[in-house]
């Protein structure tokens, strides 16, 4: 008997500690509801400051895109969220297409965001920009050696290419604004070229594919610049540097993290006002830095580290558009055998 | 008997088996909307290379987790050699490693780049040639390792109580200890080697975490693409019903080689102390290849996990993880009490129920173990979002009511692991004679009495393996948690992916390294009480 009253304790603890966490939400004004895909420790800081400038609570979850859009979608007009964050300009597409985004007229935000960077709608707005570009080992290339995304299927590069997985969502917005600059036959060719130069399978990451390259297994790749930010901080002198891809024509690829308001939002208000916070040229500054990024806003400068990469042409194309070609673009992918 | 009596039984395993019920009905409902245009590429390009991928995967998995998880098995419950007290519980250990932390250690450290090959390459030249991690033997070896511990627990239990009795009855009819194994010892421990190699297949299919740290393609991260980067939610969920399918057909193939044959054996105090003593160089290779397993499965990621987590704690560690893993225990344990207890109304049930409806409810209820996470949580999601959304058309107001609270997250749960407390607890019943309930029941006992005073204390082990295989897998679950996770309920393990969707691994090392100390606890107290029993019995 004493033995079942112990069990018994043992389990009603079990079900109220997380109950009791659960209680210490803090009660305060109408609170920020976010679904962000920009992950926790890229957003805190900056969700905690602004909820105490304002006096209220923001509440959050990180998840990937797609799933945080199919429960918005799930939740419908229920919906707590007041507004989508995203890490990748074709999910913020995808959102606008399944019409949980609505539009907002902000001439603070027209000012400070470019126009490739922000729908023509106000349903997102661009908030860090992150460049896809060509990265180089510093021991074993010149950069005279380098020009365009293309120019790495020469036959110069013949195993000596690295590349992340075609299933993420990077390479595929990049070769989707490849498919409308160069269109779709010349995409599959210049595609097939890089895998016909690859020097190990695809990396499932960024990190691996820079380190790869260091480590000397490869010489060029393809990778978000901030990733190299991140690794240049951490050791210095890491031997590998970036080389800004297709500067005499088109441009670098650029995607965006970026947030729109939800059409079910029931603090627009606040969201709102969030946005235009982060636009502001001293939090545009922190946001990007935060991660090696580029701000959105064209006034305020990156990191010195990222910054002494150089300026660059980014390509005008608004990212908008890279996601209504991104499923051409994976099944081009799929055809090329980029796993 | 009643006629109402007669059914409760069958309408008790269709209430169980309604949290997948109401996951499949939305997946099919989402599916019936997938782009033909959409299923032609991926016939044409996808789905054959995906499918044999996943075949063969799935074949190399179990068969190696099936090898490492019988032998160590055999070695530990009826051999004796140099350490077996020890690695007879450390051996169970990589169970609290994530199968995704594994893959990431291995790839960090093995891969070109990594420390080890660095090192060998400083040592014996820059040209040496070394075999590639990131390649199907090493997405194979990763997924063995961490799975072979449920094939060694299940296969554990049931040498403790045959194993002496199989090796008397080798020995009387002379033969070796070797025949003793194959012939008498693997036959009659069929039922729980099948339903651990059925537990890693599940697991390997639904797997995401690991297979995408390899990039190697298999029908899972085909429903993830179709889904992520195709932008149809549709065609994703049909792709998961095309495995849902696929589970089922292997499943009943299983059980048709299985046959009708019974496996009930009385637990009746057979076991003898009977263990083959190996002695000279076959004892030192017992113990080395036990060390071996033990190390790559558990012992080595661990200290590179620690090394990494040493790094970053001073940035990352603070009083935040207390919350972290309260939570996941908290969860974890929510979840293992629930599944137990559905667990156990399905296999009693089923045990009572007339006709084939009650094993139909059974195999849909168990079906989740080989989705991927993620299309449950789909499944969750738009099914809780529904029924938020009918309730508010019938009583008004605003907000959420059932998505985004525990309650969601509990139903993924259930959906996703009852299987896992299925398995020992069924294995539990099938060894409990029909003959002891019939007397039981003569003695006037109803069917509730019967089940609180015959079957609870007989399935007493299995009860404790099935609640502590659902902690664990709990514990380590990420898409469901996060996709209906309420605000301000992170996890460990959601810790884990906020780091790695960013690439930075070695953060990750500290909320990994929490889940395997924390999964500790469990796969101790199971491992105690496996003792315990064999001590007892």
């Amino acid at each position: 008997m004493v033995l079942k009253l112990h069990r018994a304790g043992w389990l009603a603890t079990l079900l109220l500690v997380p109950l009791l966490l659960a209680g210490t939400a803090r009660a305060a004004g109408e609170p920020l509801v976010v679904y962000t895909a920009r992950k926790y420790q890229l957003v805190d800081e900056l969700f905690q400051e602004y909820g105490r400038n304002r006096g209220i609570e923001v509440k959050f979850v990180t998840d990937d895109g797609a799933p945080l859009i199919q429960r918005l979608i799930a939740e419908g007009a229920n919906s707590p969220a007041d507004l989508f964050i995203s890490v990748d300009a074709g999910d913020l597409w995808r959102a606008t297409e399944a019409g949980i985004l609505a539009p907002v007229k902000s001439p603070m935000l027209e000012s400070a965001i470019p126009p490739h960077l922000r729908d023509p709608q106000g349903r997102w707005f661009g908030l860090a920009v992150r460049a896809r570009t060509i990265a180089y080992s510093t021991d074993r290339v010149k950069p005279a050696e380098l020009s365009t995304y293309a120019a790495l299927g020469d036959a110069r590069w013949k195993g000596k290419l690295c590349l992340r997985s075609g299933k993420h969502a990077y390479n595929q917005s990049l070769v989707a604004m490849m498919i409308g600059d160069l269109g779709e036959a010349a995409t599959e060719r210049v595609v097939r070229s890089w895998i016909a130069n690859l020097a190990a399978p695809p990396f499932s990451s960024d990190t691996l594919l820079l380190k790869a390259i260091a480590a000397g297994q490869c010489d060029v790749g393809i990778v978000n610049s901030y990733y190299l930010g991140r690794l240049q901080a951490e050791t210095p002198g890491f031997p590998v540097q970036i080389f800004w891809a297709d500067q005499k024509a088109g441009g670098t690829h650029v995607n965006i993290s970026g947030g729109g308001v939800t059409r079910h939002a029931k603090n627009r208000a606040e969201a709102i006002r969030f946005l235009e916070w982060v636009a502001t040229p001293a939090i545009q500054q922190r946001f990007a830095a935060v991660n090696y990024e580029f701000p959105a806003n064209a006034g305020v400068a990156p990191l010195p580290v990222v910054a002494a990469w150089g300026k660059f042409e980014p390509n005008l194309v608004n990212v908008g558009t890279i996601g209504r070609t991104q499923p051409a673009a994976v099944r081009l992918l799929d055809r090329a055998g980029w796993r | 008997m009643t006629s109402s009596q007669r059914q409760s039984p069958t309408l008790a395993a269709i209430t169980v088996a309604l949290p997948m019920i109401a996951v499949v009905v939305a997946v099919m409902q989402g599916a019936a909307g997938a782009d033909a245009e959409l299923w032609a590429h991926l016939r044409e390009y996808v789905l054959a290379g995906v499918a044999w991928n996943t075949v063969i995967l799935v074949a190399g998995v179990v068969a190696i987790a099936m090898a490492l998880g019988t032998s160590l098995a055999w070695l530990t419950a009826a051999c004796d050699f140099p350490g077996r007290s020890f690695f007879s519980w450390a051996l169970l250990l990589p169970m609290a490693m994530p199968a995704y932390v594994l893959a990431f250690v291995a790839v960090a450290t093995l891969d070109y780049a990594g420390a080890v090959p660095a090192l060998l390459r400083g040592w014996f030249g820059a040209d040496l040639w070394l075999p590639p991690i990131r390649s199907t033997g090493g997405v194979i070896g990763v997924l063995a390792l961490a799975g072979y511990p449920y094939v060694y627990l299940m296969a554990r239990g049931a040498f403790m109580t045959h194993g002496a009795r199989a090796l008397e009855a080798a020995q009387s009819l002379g033969l070796g200890p070797w025949a003793g194994l194959f012939r008498v010892a693997i036959p009659l421990a069929r039922p729980w080697l099948a339903g651990g190699a059925a537990l890693v297949a599940m697991e390997t299919l639904a797997d995401f975490g690991a297979v995408s740290v390899f990039n190697y393609d298999t029908f899972t991260t085909a429903i993830y693409k179709a889904w992520f980067a195709l932008f149809s939610i549709e065609t994703a969920l049909g792709l998961a019903l095309l495995l849902l399918l696929f589970v089922v057909v292997a499943l009943a193939l299983e059980r048709a080689a299985r046959g009708r044959a019974r496996y009930s054996a009385s637990d009746s105090g057979a076991r003898a102390a009977l263990r083959i003593e190996l002695t000279g160089a076959r004892a030192w290779m017992a113990c080395g290849y036990a060390a071996l397993v033990f190390a790559l499965g558990f012992a080595l990621p661990a200290i590179a996990l620690t090394q990494w987590a040493w790094q970053v704690a001073p940035l990352d560690l603070d009083g935040r993880y207390v919350d972290y893993a309260l939570r996941t225990l908290g969860l974890a344990g929510m979840a293992a009490i629930l599944c137990l207890a559905l667990a156990i109304v399905l296999g009693y049930a089923t045990r009572r129920a007339a006709g084939p409806v009650a094993q139909a409810a059974a195999r849909v209820a168990t079906l989740g173990y080989a989705v991927p996470g993620a299309v449950l949580a789909v499944g969750v999601v738009t099914a809780l979002g529904a029924a938020d959304q009918a309730w508010r058309t019938l009583a008004g107001g605003e907000g959420l009511w059932l998505q985004g609270t525990v309650f969601a997250l509990l139903l993924g749960y259930v959906a996703r692991f009852l299987a896992v407390a299925h398995g020992p607890v069924q294995g539990g019943f099938e060894r409990i004679r029909p003959s002891l309930e019939e007397a039981a029941r003569g003695f006037g006992l109803g069917a509730r009495e019967v089940l609180a005073r015959l079957h609870l204390p007989l399935l007493g082990a299995g009860m404790g393996t099935a609640i502590l295989l659902v902690f664990v897998d709990v514990m380590k679950e990420m898409p469901i948690t996060l996709m209906t996770r309420p605000f301000g309920w992170d996890t460990l393990a959601v810790r884990v992916f906020e780091m790695t969707a960013e690439g930075e691994w070695e953060r990750a090392a500290l909320p990994s390294l929490a889940i395997v100390v924390a999964g500790l606890l469990p796969v101790v107290l199971l491992t105690w009480r496996m003792e315990r029993a064999a001590r007892t019995a």
